[in-house]
């Protein structure tokens, strides 16, 4: 069984109140950070701990944390990213939801570190009832004399407060999240400058991931140095993996990415295996975002080893055989599942919330959605595949934000893997109306590759 | 004009008091919210001038932000609003069924609302439960796991809710 260092006491009867997650241990680390430690040393500690950014980039948290302009007299804000949308993702969630306290206590030790005096919650609109959970776990924490004015005698002043979105995935783009949280429409702005010189209101800003801070507070029990023993290479520590679609357990669970993908799927204390005895067809191991791979891909890799649930191991490859990480959205396909038809949910989805800023994504995400769909409902030409694939590649990396490539990739990455399936589509229309194409050979073994000749 | 209860203005009054001296544009996405609560569930432009002038922002600054984010609604809607999930991970736990079911219960089409103003029913993207799909958001809770068979109750709920709120 993995370790657990978030979700250990998320099962605790009552584990939502102060009281009790006070008795299991809460607030340890805000004493240690701001009794014993200056901020620096807070933040050198997350440095040492090799915390990756778990909202989807993976950035260095330390790192992303040590770039925070300090000019004498303006004020710095941390802003915690609650706006969970990505498709498949659901962690950030369960944490608030089942263990609040957990979050509110990295964000003091946290807002102690960078020196913010007023750190926001930002969550999407659709969190509503884990605003009150939120609001709730604060007041009780400033009850008890861990937030407000000089926080346990240290002359350290913190406000916790809470905002709610208002149904936008872009806003989980850290810019766009700071524009809606000054009160504006979503756009993403131009980098640089980069939020940490200039953010919300201008002044110096850290945005961090719900699960990142919220990591902080083992980082700070244990040592930085103790919490990088976890895991493998550049991926320490734990990782929350919200598993969905087609399998027996769906649930959010806590890994410690020295496990195998095929251990995930199929081992009991995870996912549980293929839901209804069904075989395995392909998944999108990090969120929608992320490029899917067939069966024979994912579980091992194109050099025939087996892959891992970590950073390096589930991008190995590159975009050609492997994938990333991302947020952890892990969406589980099943052999009577069709490709394409989810691909064409995903298009929809993205180009619902494109802000509408840049004409790649405004326009090229549209344009994917009506030719999926035609494919999708029996009207595609075989030239609509060639077509979907020279939108996408002119919408990645020609705009302001990451979402054109969010956008691009799981339509790049489903031709890619698996082209015939729309080949089908396009040949036999009345039949993909009727069923689906099923597993092919999606799920054989990988092909010895011959070795090269000299 | 329709305008907020002392209480409410209070509310509003603690969210600016979040922001520095200055900043109470950051209160606008909040305060949409209170409004659309307050006053029928939509946001009428007659709300949203009402809204610009208790932010002293120009009724444009709040017309692109209304417009912007989903969750405002800038037309009336049924007094149960069903927000169903349609995004792939719902979509592979059969979300598309229960968005049919729902359409030829109520004899209405995604974004209409039925006669008796009841309820509407829109299809949504992700909203953040792909494990317990497929799913709805009604009001301020999610749905989750939804059948056949708890739509049926759902609408039951509702039906005996109006009747006893009225």
């Amino acid at each position: 069984m993995g370790r657990k260092l978030l979700l250990e006491k998320a099962h605790v009867q009552g584990i939502r109140t102060y009281e009790v997650y006070r008795r299991e241990g809460g607030y340890r680390s805000v004493e240690k950070a701001l009794k014993n430690m200056s901020p620096d040393q807070v933040t050198e500690e997350v440095k040492k701990s090799g915390l990756r950014g778990r909202g989807g980039a993976g950035f260095p948290a330390g790192m992303k944390w040590s770039f925070l302009a300090k000019p004498e007299g303006v004020p710095r804000y941390l802003v915690c990213n609650a706006d969970e949308s990505e498709p498949g993702t659901f962690k950030d969630r369960y944490l608030m939801e089942f263990i609040p306290h957990l979050l509110v206590e990295g964000l003091i030790v946290a807002s102690y570190a960078l020196g913010s005096n007023r750190t926001f919650i930002y969550i999407r609109g659709e969190y509503a009832w884990i605003v009150d959970i939120l609001e709730q776990a604060i007041a009780e924490a400033k009850h008890n004399g861990w937030l407000g004015k000089n926080i346990l005698g240290t002359g350290f002043d913190l406000e916790i407060y809470v905002q709610r979105g208002a149904g936008a995935y872009i806003c989980g783009e850290e810019t766009a999240l700071l524009e809606s949280l000054e009160g504006k429409r979503g756009n993403p702005r131009i980098k640089p400058p980069f939020p940490a010189v200039k953010g919300l209101w201008d002044c110096p800003t850290v945005v961090n991931n719900v699960e990142t801070l919220a990591a902080v507070v083992p980082i700070i029990n244990m040592g930085g140095d103790e919490y990088a023993k976890i895991g493998v290479g550049k991926s320490t520590g734990t990782k929350l993996i919200s598993a969905c679609g087609n399998i027996n357990k769906p649930g959010v669970y806590e890994i410690d990415m020295t496990i195998s993908v095929e251990e995930f799927i199929y081992s009991d204390e995870y996912c549980g295996g293929i839901a209804h005895g069904k075989r395995l067809k392909a998944c999108i191991p990090g969120g929608s975002s992320v490029p899917i791979l067939p069966a024979n891909l994912l579980l091992k890799t194109a050099k025939g080893e087996q892959r891992m649930m970590n950073y390096e191991s589930l991008a190995d490859g590159g975009f050609a055989t492997g994938t990333m990480m991302g947020s952890g959205g892990f969406i589980v396909l099943d052999e009577d599942q069709c490709v394409v038809r989810h691909t064409l949910t995903l298009a929809r989805f993205y180009r619902h919330e494109s802000c509408g800023q840049c004409s790649p994504c405004r326009e090229g995400t549209g344009w994917m959605e009506k030719i999926l769909k035609n494919i999708e409902y029996g009207k595609g030409k075989k030239s609509d595949i060639d077509l979907l694939w020279d939108i996408q590649r002119k919408i990645e990396g020609n705009t302001i934000c990451p979402l054109g490539d969010a956008a691009a990739w799981p339509v790049a990455a489903a031709i890619r893997h698996f082209r015939d399936e729309f080949e089908w589509h396009v040949q036999y229309p009345n039949a993909a109306q009727n069923r689906n194409y099923g597993l092919a050979h999606y799920a054989d073994p990988l092909p010895v590759l011959a070795a090269p000749k000299a | 004009m329709a305008q907020f209860s002392a209480e409410k203005l209070n509310k509003v009054n603690e969210i600016i008091a979040r922001y520095p001296a200055g900043k109470q544009k950051s209160a606008l996405i909040p305060v949409l919210h209170l409004a659309q609560e307050e006053f029928g569930g939509w946001l009428s432009a007659e709300t949203m001038d009402y809204v610009a002038s208790l932010l002293k922002l120009e009724p444009i600054e709040v017309y692109e932000v209304a417009t912007f984010y989903s969750m405002y609604n800038l037309k009336p809607v049924g007094k149960y609003v069903f927000e169903v999930c349609q995004t792939g991970p719902c979509m592979l736990n059969g979300s598309d069924d229960i968005i049919e079911y729902i359409k030829n219960k109520l004899g209405i089409k995604v974004g209409e609302t039925t006669a008796d103003g009841l309820f509407t029913l829109k299809t949504v993207e992700c909203l953040g439960a792909c494990g317990y799909a497929p799913m709805m958001q009604l009001g301020k809770h999610y749905r989750e796991h939804l059948t056949k068979e708890k739509i049926d109750a759902i609408i039951l709920e509702c039906e005996r809710n109006a009747v006893t709120n009225n």
